[in-house]
Order: structure tokens, then C-alpha cells, then sequence
């Protein structure tokens, strides 16, 4: 989702890495290529400004460090500088009442609806029994939306009268209470933050729920304008955070450095997808170093770890200590892989990995599978044995080419390196955030 | 062009939405436009106003690329001979960019004439096809629409509700039924009623979902083996606040799809709108109506004269 800003900072970076040192010349020219990159990611303009004279500052006052390159050396300030903005930890929700509630806030058009279905699935996997409600009777058949939602995600929806918002809300606040549920999640219609009328509504409505969570919903390809409703949202709601939504796209996504600047809160969570579970919680360093082009390999753990079958992955833990790892594991992972959804976003993650084809990774998944199957169980556990003549065997037994038998091979061994790498590199990730 | 170009005449509608806009900036917190036209009043070149005109153009999400091009447009027509009034230069450039001082309007003389309404998820296509439905319904139009989004839970019911306010009949299938016989079906009813028009809701998509795209071109062609040329008009629906994205948007449906317009939504916020400058300077593709509200009358043919007037003024 950064692709455009990693590429740009990289050609940069790249720049100084040619020179010897952090001159005030080329720190003047790097620091106008991330200025053009910020602006063109849609973070806003004063917030780019007073960011860029912090890390211009900070880049010649630095002082050299025998160890690092400059390149290295701009790299960690420029990312001590987003780390700052951004927050250094995730942020989880604060639910302490019983029930708690949560205020689901922002303009028309942001994915609140979507959202806080998602978010009704996101508090079920861990335990919870969410509530939702429609508070939404402006748009046309907005509580229908989230009825159907409900349905299917099954969790209960409040509808009231579907005519007097505070009977609804205290409607929904008996049902809590009688049946049980400990999160309630409020889905308010969108609004424009100029509209005083409707946004002293939701004043009256936070008045009332006291709620833990007033959470605006943001779209991730917002421009310039973010800080203005985040500001106003914020003024009148004092919000606890905010969701970004539709990061799936091709946005950079420069809104959540905007308005966590602007109004010092944190972003929770961020919507990745039209599933109902492409809610993930927000993780702000894996975010800066994704920025600076280093992938989002923690994030990628994370994923893995938490979808991935429990006993399943037991094994393969267990695999890598002893760090044997071989063909079957390999077809396990892409199996697994498959169920997280789409490839291509996985792929994304892993610093170096080109771009690729949703579509034909699939296929390449099929093709893959086809020739490991291909494979005796001898060769699978040790594919050193693996020459000429069992590649010419493998190829026509899947139906591929030698050279596809070879593609296989090379990206376990890449797999393979990688995880060793992880396992030993993850005491360093955590402290630099940058694989050094 | 199947749309009518007319010579602009300051008319009531456009001089209501003229005065809509320069409302809407007033309540805006930040009126940076203001500031522009007091920097550039009286002052002889743009020196030293360069950096405010640059946040002014790019706070408002013309992006960089652009707003350098405008610059140094605005430079080169300062240089020329003659006196010149550089606010007056800088707003005849925006009008030229944005297609010159015509406003587009709807020529539905193909019967049926079918509109396809395209876009991401949240910009308010559903609540514009409401809105155009009733701008050509009381131009005495007989309106179809089909609600071939069938992906957003209640995005069906969303549209039969708005078909009832504006008099429109709604073609809809169940959830999760192919979009392409719901337009299918719209059309050839439109067809065998003798109906003039038929809106296209189409679901909301991300531009980079591959998939989603091939499935709004079979919608198109499906259309056009019903009716010879259809969809004769594909909106693009782009929300004023969309950040630089909204390029990108555009550039897409335009080579997928064939974009013929764009519909900018939600300008009665503080966001400015000011990725339709990109769009039109660089993929060519015209901004046919605005929308500024929750109301059916909140939609409006787009004049450039008015929109950079009330950017500027």
C-alpha cells in the first residue's frame, strides 16, 4: 500500500548511499525528494513542512557514527521522526465498563458500517459478545446494511424504532445489559464535521453512553482535508482513535501520519479488504519501516501466527529450531499461506519482493503444489538429491517445465534462508525496526 | 460527444450553486483561497507569493505535479507583454484546464439512453444516481434504474427507497445475483416500456481489484448487445475529499472502462475538490456535474467558471 512513497525514499536513500557522507547539499536534495513523496502520499502540507525541518535538523546536527553509512544514518532519523508521529506501540482498545461502549464516528462515505461489523467479528475472535447498533437513520437503508451484516457475521443487531435515536440507544442499552453483552458497538450516520446541528447530536449521544471508544473512521485515500474533519471530530468528540479503512487499495495512505500529528490520537485499526475479517490492528513501527521500504515482516509474522492452524503451526515451530525445513514444510506454508487470503499481500510484505499478479500467483500456487506432489517423499525431505534426471521426472509428472521445477526449488531455498534469518534476526527487528 | 456543449449563460441554477460554493467556503475554516486572490490583488508577479500559492493549490489536493505546471504557467503568461492581473491570469488557467467556460449538460436523445455509474466504495454513487434520476425526471424524462450492486448488503434496498421518492422503476435482483442480468434486464424493460433513460448503480469497487474490473466490463457489454452503443455515459463518481489517489482512480476506470465524466461528490464539506484539476489537465476527462448535499437538488451540471470563481474569490 506504500509502494509509490518506498520506491521514491528508496531512490533517495540511494543518492546519499553514492556520497560519502550527510553534507548539507544532499541532505538539502534527500530531504526534497521525501517532501515531494509525502505530498504526493496526501499527507498534509503543514504537517510535511514541520516534519521535514525536524528531520533536516536532526540529519545535520547528527552526529557520524563510525558504524553506519549515511544511508543508514538517514534512514533511522527519518524513521525516529515517523516513529514520533506515529506512536512507538500498537494501540488496543480500552474497554473497562461492562458493557463498554463503543462510538463508531466520521463523514459519509468512510466504511463505518462495513467496519463495525468487522469490528464485531475482530471482538468475537477474542472472546467477546458484541452488540451492535443501528444508529444510522439518515442514509437509506443503512440499519438493512447492517441487519444483513449482523446476520452474517451473527451477532445480534439493535434496530429499535428505527425513528427516535435515543430510544434505540437506550433500547440497545437494556438489551446489553438483560442478554449479556459486554461491548456495544454504536454505528452513527455519516456527517459533515461543519454540520453543527448533527455533530452536537453525537455530542448528546457520547453524553449519554459514555463510552470507551469513540473511534472516527477514516478513508485511507483522503487527501488533504483529513485534518480539518479529524480536528473538528476530535474537538467536539475528544475521540480515543481512529480506524482507516480501504488500505487495501493503492493509497499511500499519508492520512494517518495527518491526523495523528494533528490530533495526538492513535489509529487502532486499519481495514484491508471487502471480507468481513480484514480488520487488523494497527501497528505503528511496522508502518514507519514499511515506509522506508524495509517490508512489514512483523506484520507478516503476526498474520501467519494468528491464522495459522495452532497445532500446525506448533510443528513448524518446532521445524525451525532445528531449522529443518524442508519441501513438505514448504507446501504446508503455501497452503497455509492460500487461507490468509490473497498472496499477492503477502507476498507485499516481505521486503524485496517485487509486485506481484494476484491472478497468476494463484496459478503459480497450483503449479507449485502440482510439482512438490510430483515429488518422492525422499526427494521432498531432502531436495539435494534432486538432479537432472529427477527434475526431467518431476516436470512431466506435474505437467510443468524443468525450468518451473527449477523456480520451485529456488524459492524454497529463499524461504529457507529467510526463516533462519527471522528466527535469528528477530531480537534485532524489534530493537531497530530495520534489518541492518 | 454525446454530450451537449451550450455556451455558458449566467444562469439561476449555476449563479445558486456559484453562491452555494462561496458559502460553503466561508464556513470553511481555512479559507486559504481568500488568501490567495488578497495576495495576488495588485501584486506584479508571483515571486514572492510563489510558496502560498503552492500550499493554497496543494491544501487543496491539486497535487504537486499540477500545481508546478500551473505555476509556471502563471509565470510565463505574467512574463508576456503587457499589463496583467495575475489573479485574473491564475483563474483563466484553472478555466481553461477544467474545459473552458461551457457547461456540460445531458443530451439523452438516444432512447434508451443508458448512464453507467462507476467508482470506489463510499463516494456516493448511490445517492448521485437518486439525484440525477431526479434532475432528468423533471426534465419530463422516464427514468429505469438498475441496482446492479448486488455485493453491498442493502445497497438494493438503498436504491428502491430513492426510486420511490424521485417517481424512478427499479430493476433488482437478489444479494449476490450477477450484476450484468440485473442491467440486462433494466435495459430491455426500458426498451420494451419506452423508457428514456436508464442509471446503471454498479457496485463499489477499488480501482486495483482486478477482478471487480472485469466484472464491471461484462456489465458494459452486456449492456451494448441490448442496445447499440450502450452505456452511451460512464460516471465516474470521485468524493471532493479524495487525496491524490483520486488520479489514480480516474486513470484506471478511464482505460478499463472508458470513463466519459466525472461526478464530484460532497463539495458542501471544507474539502476542496482540487483532484479534478489533475484529472482533467492529465487524463483529459471531463467533470460533468458537482453534488453539495443530502438533498435531490444538491446535484448540478459543473461549470468551470463557477467552480475556480469560488476556489478563488
Amino acid at each position: 500500500m506504500f509502494e509509490n512513497l518506498k520506491e521514491k525514499l528508496g531512490k533517495v536513500l540511494k543518492n546519499i548511499s553514492g556520497k560519502g557522507r550527510l553534507t548539507e547539499k544532499n541532505v538539502e536534495e534527500a530531504v526534497k525528494q521525501v517532501k515531494l513523496s509525502l505530498l504526493e502520499a496526501d499527507v498534509n502540507y503543514k504537517v510535511v513542512k514541520e516534519f521535514i525541518s525536524r528531520v533536516k535538523e536532526k540529519a545535520l546536527g547528527a552526529e557520524v557514527l563510525q558504524s553506519f553509512t549515511p544511508e543508514q544514518q538517514f534512514i533511522a532519523i527519518l524513521r525516529d521522526e515517523l516513529v514520533r508521529i506515529l506512536g512507538e506501540k500498537k494501540e488496543d482498545l480500552k474497554l473497562v465498563h461492562r458493557p463498554s461502549y463503543v462510538m463508531f464516528v466520521g463523514l459519509q462515505g468512510s466504511g463505518k458500517t462495513t467496519t463495525a461489523a468487522k469490528l464485531a467479528v475482530f471482538l468475537k475472535k477474542s472472546g467477546r459478545r458484541p452488540l451492535l447498533v443501528a444508529a444510522d437513520l439518515r442514509r437509506p437503508a443503512a440499519v438493512e446494511q447492517l441487519i444483513h451484516l449482523g446476520n452474517r457475521v451473527n451477532v445480534p443487531v439493535v434496530v429499535g424504532d428505527r425513528k427516535d435515536l435515543f430510544k434505540i440507544v437506550a433500547e440497545a442499552k437494556e438489551t446489553a445489559e438483560s442478554r449479556n453483552h459486554d461491548v456495544v458497538i454504536l454505528d452513527t450516520a455519516g456527517r459533515l464535521h461543519i454540520d453543527d446541528a448533527l455533530m452536537e447530536e453525537l455530542a448528546k449521544l457520547k453524553e449519554l453512553l459514555e463510552p470507551d471508544e469513540i473511534l472516527m473512521v477514516v478513508d485511507a485515500m483522503v487527501g488533504q482535508d483529513a485534518v480539518n474533519s479529524a480536528r473538528r471530530f476530535d474537538e467536539i468528540l475528544d475521540l480515543t482513535g481512529f480506524i482507516v479503512t480501504k488500505l487495501d487499495g493503492d493509497a499511500r495512505g499519508g492520512v494517518i501520519l495527518s491526523i495523528r500529528y494533528i490530533t495526538g490520537k492513535p489509529v487502532k485499526f486499519v481495514g484491508v479488504g471487502e471480507k468481513l475479517d480484514a480488520l487488523e490492528p494497527f501497528y505503528p513501527d511496522r508502518i514507519a519501516s514499511r515506509i522506508l521500504g524495509m517490508g512489514d515482516v512483523l506484520s507478516l509474522i503476526d498474520k501467519i501466527q494468528q491464522q495459522m492452524d495452532a497445532e500446525k503451526m506448533k510443528k513448524m515451530e518446532e521445524k525451525f529450531l532445528k531449522v529443518k525445513f524442508d519441501l513438505e514444510d514448504f507446501l504446508e506454508q503455501l497452503r497455509e499461506f492460500r487461507k490468509l487470503g490473497s498472496m499477492a499481500e503477502i507476498l507485499e510484505m516481505i521486503p524485496g519482493m517485487p509486485k506481484v499478479d494476484l491472478a497468476r500467483s494463484e496459478e503459480e500456487l497450483k503449479k507449485t503444489e502440482a510439482i512438490i506432489c510430483s515429488m518422492t517423499k525422499e526427494e521432498r525431505r531432502n531436495p539435494r538429491i534432486i538432479d537432472y534426471s529427477r527434475k526431467r521426472r518431476i516436470a512431466r509428472g506435474s505437467g510443468t517445465t524443468i525450468q518451473d521445477v527449477n523456480r520451485v526449488l529456488k524459492s524454497y531455498e529463499t524461504l529457507k534462508v529467510m526463516m533462519k534469518r527471522l528466527k535469528k534476526g528477530r531480537g534485532l527487528f524489534k530493537k531497530f525496526g530495520i534489518p541492518f | 460527444m454525446l454530450w451537449k456543449h451550450t455556451i455558458h449563460i449566467q444562469g439561476s441554477e449555476n449563479m445558486s450553486l456559484l453562491g452555494f460554493l462561496r458559502t460553503g467556503l466561508t464556513k470553511s475554516r481555512n479559507a486559504f483561497f481568500r488568501k490567495i486572490g488578497e495576495l495576488l490583488k495588485g501584486s506584479k508577479g508571483i515571486d514572492e507569493v510563489r510558496e502560498d500559492l503552492e500550499e493554497t493549490l496543494i491544501l487543496a489536493d491539486v497535487g504537486v505535479v499540477t500545481t508546478e505546471k500551473i505555476l509556471s504557467e502563471l509565470e510565463n503568461r505574467l512574463n508576456g507583454a503587457g499589463e496583467k492581473d495575475p489573479l485574473e491570469e491564475l483563474k483563466d488557467i484553472l478555466v481553461d484546464i477544467l474545459g473552458g467556460e461551457d457547461v456540460p449538460d445531458i443530451d439523452t436523445c438516444i432512447r434508451p439512453y443508458v448512464i453507467s455509474v462507476v467508482g470506489v466504495n463510499g463516494t456516493g454513487k448511490t445517492t448521485t444516481i437518486a439525484k440525477l434520476a431526479h434532475m432528468l425526471i423533471r426534465k419530463g424524462k422516464k427514468v429505469v434504474l438498475a441496482a446492479a450492486d448486488t455485493f453491498r448488503a442493502a445497497a438494493i434496498e438503498q436504491l428502491k427507497i430513492w426510486g420511490e421518492r424521485v417517481g424512478a422503476t427499479v430493476i433488482a435482483h437478489d444479494l449476490g445475483a450477477d450484476a450484468g442480468a440485473v442491467a440486462y434486464d433494466a435495459v430491455n424493460h426500458a426498451r420494451a416500456r419506452g423508457k428514456d433513460v436508464v442509471i446503471i448503480d454498479t457496485a463499489g469497487r477499488l480501482h486495483t481489484k482486478h477482478n471487480l474490473m472485469e466484472e464491471l466490463k461484462k456489465i458494459h457489454r452486456v449492456v451494448g448487445k441490448v442496445v447499440n452503443g450502450a452505456p452511451h455515459e460512464v460516471l465516474l463518481v470521485i468524493d471532493a475529499t479524495t487525496g491524490q489517489n483520486g488520479l489514480m482512480q480516474a486513470r484506471v476506470f478511464k482505460d478499463e472502462v472508458g470513463v466519459t465524466g466525472v461526478v464530484v461528490t460532497k463539495l458542501d464539506g471544507t474539502a476542496k475538490g482540487g483532484i479534478v484539476i489533475p484529472i482533467r489537465y492529465e487524463l483529459g476527462v471531463p467533470i460533468k456535474l458537482v453534488g453539495f448535499g443530502e438533498g435531490l437538488e444538491d446535484l448540478k451540471p459543473f461549470s468551470p467558471r463557477d467552480y475556480v470563481e469560488a476556489l478563488l474569490s
